[in-house]
């Protein structure tokens, strides 16, 4: 069975479509790219992956493990091993890092009627994984993103993503805002977490970034929909012809 | 007589000036005490109970939410007074000397009066019969205003602390002053000194709990030139709690009040405090929680009579239910007190579409050489927030608690002493865990 299946999602935002009859299907451990114009869905589709409300669904349905998860809180949906780095990560004034990967970890766990991680243990798991990414014990103890940098954010992401292990995690534009090194270190991070038993959505607007993720398949989304896959090969063609002749196509 | 159209008396304040006149005779104090009483209850009487339409009392409207007055309280029995015995469980933890109140009437042998010095202890009934030196300097002249609430108060004045700290004395511990009340419903009219001299460190806390009593209490506090208090105030009442600080601060000296209410009914808070002397740092700080029909009142007068001070306010209310919080705060700059310096944040978390919150921030300023700044905010819970939490698996109540956590964290944080900073956080973290 496949990991996740979207059939026919209909996405409206305050009356405008977003979403118009998107298909996709995503395999285990598979890494699949979503590239594609602005404005043709793509951080819409991560949003309401991740159940975010105000997104009308009217039509269609997304099987996680063959099974509709649309009614599902957002809480839930990351139970089931949904996880989202978001493509603006906020900023929550007063909520120690370290207090809210550990809630949030405990909480998954709970869900899935696991035991909670003791405070030792925790503190070793998030030590390791942290130093891995160069996230520093400093940026820890401060409150979840506040006053970090873009590139921090970002590896902010990663470190959850690294921490809560998901089974299926979307990546929305993780590397917008990014210098050389930092989408380096990001997407070692990122590289070290594929897995048979994970599944990735990485989208992106520009080919760079897939360098370094480099994907299973290529999907392209024009006008709320996929109108193209192909194989890795596929970005590269994107890169040297532009989006120009999915957005004619699908018009 | 005054030409004044005075509205007809409600039934609250006619029973207030019964009890008044029958009490009289019998109220601690004689001579300049009972001249006081006097003149204060004239004042009141020609006021009434503060309504809307006194600016200050705009939104708390008193004559209106009292339909009647309570009889005054007697004398706690015994009963009273084992009941009272675990009150105050919000600041047990902190090794304070524990002073213990019900229904406003000191209960001496359940306070801790084991001697220290430099530390003088005593109730405020005692210090009147006696017309105690202390009480005939402070008493009704700390910050003269003409509020009505706190007229009454003097006019009927019962019993209350009278702590004085003798200059360059540092209290080995913190006075926690309890105040609980009987089953039995009543109105108590408490007034409590406390004088701190120069350069002398006390912490001073304050817990009111009650039934459906009517509280009016009002605490006169004088720092002494280079000393330095901390007040803590803790309300959870489930009657009427009508609390007035009047403040008076020297120079060189260093204070800070800290106000929590949570699970209180209606209460007034009211502060009238005055930078008397150059170079002072002053720090005004509340958390209010509120659900329910519960309202809050957090109104304060901030004057800068002497430059070179600053003082910094900060509250901040989280509202669910159809509660109500209030906050008016005025500083006033007089014309000589220069590189005055102020900062007044008020900020209102609202979890409900029927809460409501009043912001009314004020300045006067006189003096051309100061800065002062304040800033009012109200809004809901940030929904992009929650969608980060939630989507990282955390509960939507969870969220919630840790985003209003994190809220009112910034203005608890703020408290120095790591033992109340504790105390205060953990009084609110129950109260968000017993949310529905």
């Amino acid at each position: 069975m496949s990991l996740l299946e979207i059939k026919n999602l209909h996405v409206e935002v305050e009356d405008k479509k977003i979403l118009n009859g998107l298909n996709l299907t995503i395999e285990k451990g598979q890494v699949a790219a979503i590239m594609g114009p602005n404005g043709s869905g793509k951080s819409t589709l991560s949003y309401v992956l991740a159940g975010k409300d105000a997104y009308n669904i009217t039509e269609g349905d997304i099987l996680l493990d063959g099974e509709s998860i649309l009614e599902l809180a957002p809480d839930e949906r990351a139970a089931k091993g949904v996880f989202l780095a978001f493509q603006y990560p906020v900023e929550v004034p007063g909520v120690a890092t370290m207090t809210f990967l550990r809630t949030a970890l405990n909480a998954q766990r709970k869900l899935r009627g696991e035991g909670e991680y003791s405070t030792p243990d925790f503190i070793k798991l998030v030590r390791e994984t942290s130093a891995k990414l160069g996230v520093s014990q400093e940026h820890l103890r401060r409150a979840v993103n506040v006053g970090f940098s873009g590139g921090e954010k970002k590896r902010n992401e990663i470190l959850q993503m690294a921490i809560l292990q998901p089974r299926l995690a979307i990546l929305d534009e993780t590397d917008s805002g990014l210098d050389i090194d930092a989408l380096k270190t990001v997407s070692e991070g990122v590289n070290r977490l594929r897995s048979p038993e994970r599944s990735m959505i990485v989208i992106t607007h520009y080919q760079r970034l897939l360098n370094y993720i480099v994907p299973d398949v290529v999907h392209v989304m024009s006008k709320g929909r996929v109108v193209k896959s192909g194989g890795k090969e596929l970005a590269l063609e994107l890169e040297a012809k532009g989006y120009a002749q999915y957005t004619d196509e699908a018009a | 007589m005054n030409a004044e159209v005075r509205a007809i008396k409600t039934s609250a304040e006619q029973a207030l000036t019964s009890a008044y006149e029958a009490a009289r005779a019998s109220l601690p104090g004689k001579g300049a005490v009972a001249a006081l009483r006097e003149e204060a209850f004239k004042r009141f009487d020609a006021k009434g109970l503060p309504h809307r339409r006194v600016e200050e009392w705009k939104y708390t409207d008193l004559r209106a939410l009292m339909r009647d007055a309570l009889p005054l309280a007697v004398p706690p029995d015994a009963a009273a007074k084992a009941k009272a015995k675990d009150a105050g469980k919000i600041f047990a933890a902190l090794n304070c000397r524990r002073l213990l109140f019900v229904d406003g009437a000191f209960v001496p042998e359940a306070s801790d009066l084991t001697p220290e010095p430099g530390l003088t202890i005593g109730s405020m009934a005692d210090a009147l019969a006696k017309n105690d030196a202390l009480v005939a300097a402070h008493v009704g002249k700390v910050f003269e205003t003409g509020d009505s609430a706190v007229a009454l108060n003097t006019s009927l004045m019962s019993d209350g602390a009278v702590i004085h700290v003798a200059a360059g004395t540092v209290l080995e511990r913190p006075i926690h002053l309890v105040f609980a009340s009987s089953e039995t419903p009543s109105a108590a009219f408490i007034r409590s000194l406390i004088v701190v001299e120069k350069d002398a460190q006390a912490i001073i806390a304050e817990s009111h709990e009650s039934n459906v009593s009517q509280i009016n209490c009002a605490l006169e506090m004088v720092i002494g030139d280079g000393a330095q208090v901390d007040y803590y105030k803790a309300t959870q009442t489930r009657g009427l709690h009508v609390a007035s600080l009047l403040l008076t601060v020297g120079a060189k000296a260093a204070f800070n009040t800290f106000a929590l209410n949570s699970d209180a009914s209606l209460v007034r808070n009211q502060s009238f405090v005055r930078f008397a002397g150059e170079g002072s740092n002053g720090g005004l700080r509340g958390v209010n929680l509120l659900r329910g029909k519960e309202h809050v009142d957090t109104t304060m007068l901030i004057e800068h009579a002497a430059g070179h001070c600053a003082s910094r306010e900060q509250f901040k209310s989280v509202l669910d239910g159809q509660s109500h919080n209030v906050f008016q705060g005025k500083i006033v700059v007089k014309p000589h007190a220069q590189k005055t310096d102020t900062k007044m944040m008020t900020r209102a978390l609202l979890l409900s579409d029927e809460a409501e919150a009043d912001n009314k921030p004020e300045l006067e300023i006189f003096a051309d050489d100061v800065v002062c700044g304040h800033g009012a905010t109200a809004g809901a819970l940030d929904p992009n927030l929650k969608f980060y939490l939630m989507s990282r698996g955390i509960d939507d109540k969870q969220a919630e608690a840790l985003l209003i956590q994190a809220f009112i964290g910034e203005t608890v944080e703020e408290i120095s002493h790591e033992g109340f900073r504790e105390a205060i956080m953990r009084a609110a973290l129950e109260w968000l865990e017993t949310r529905g």
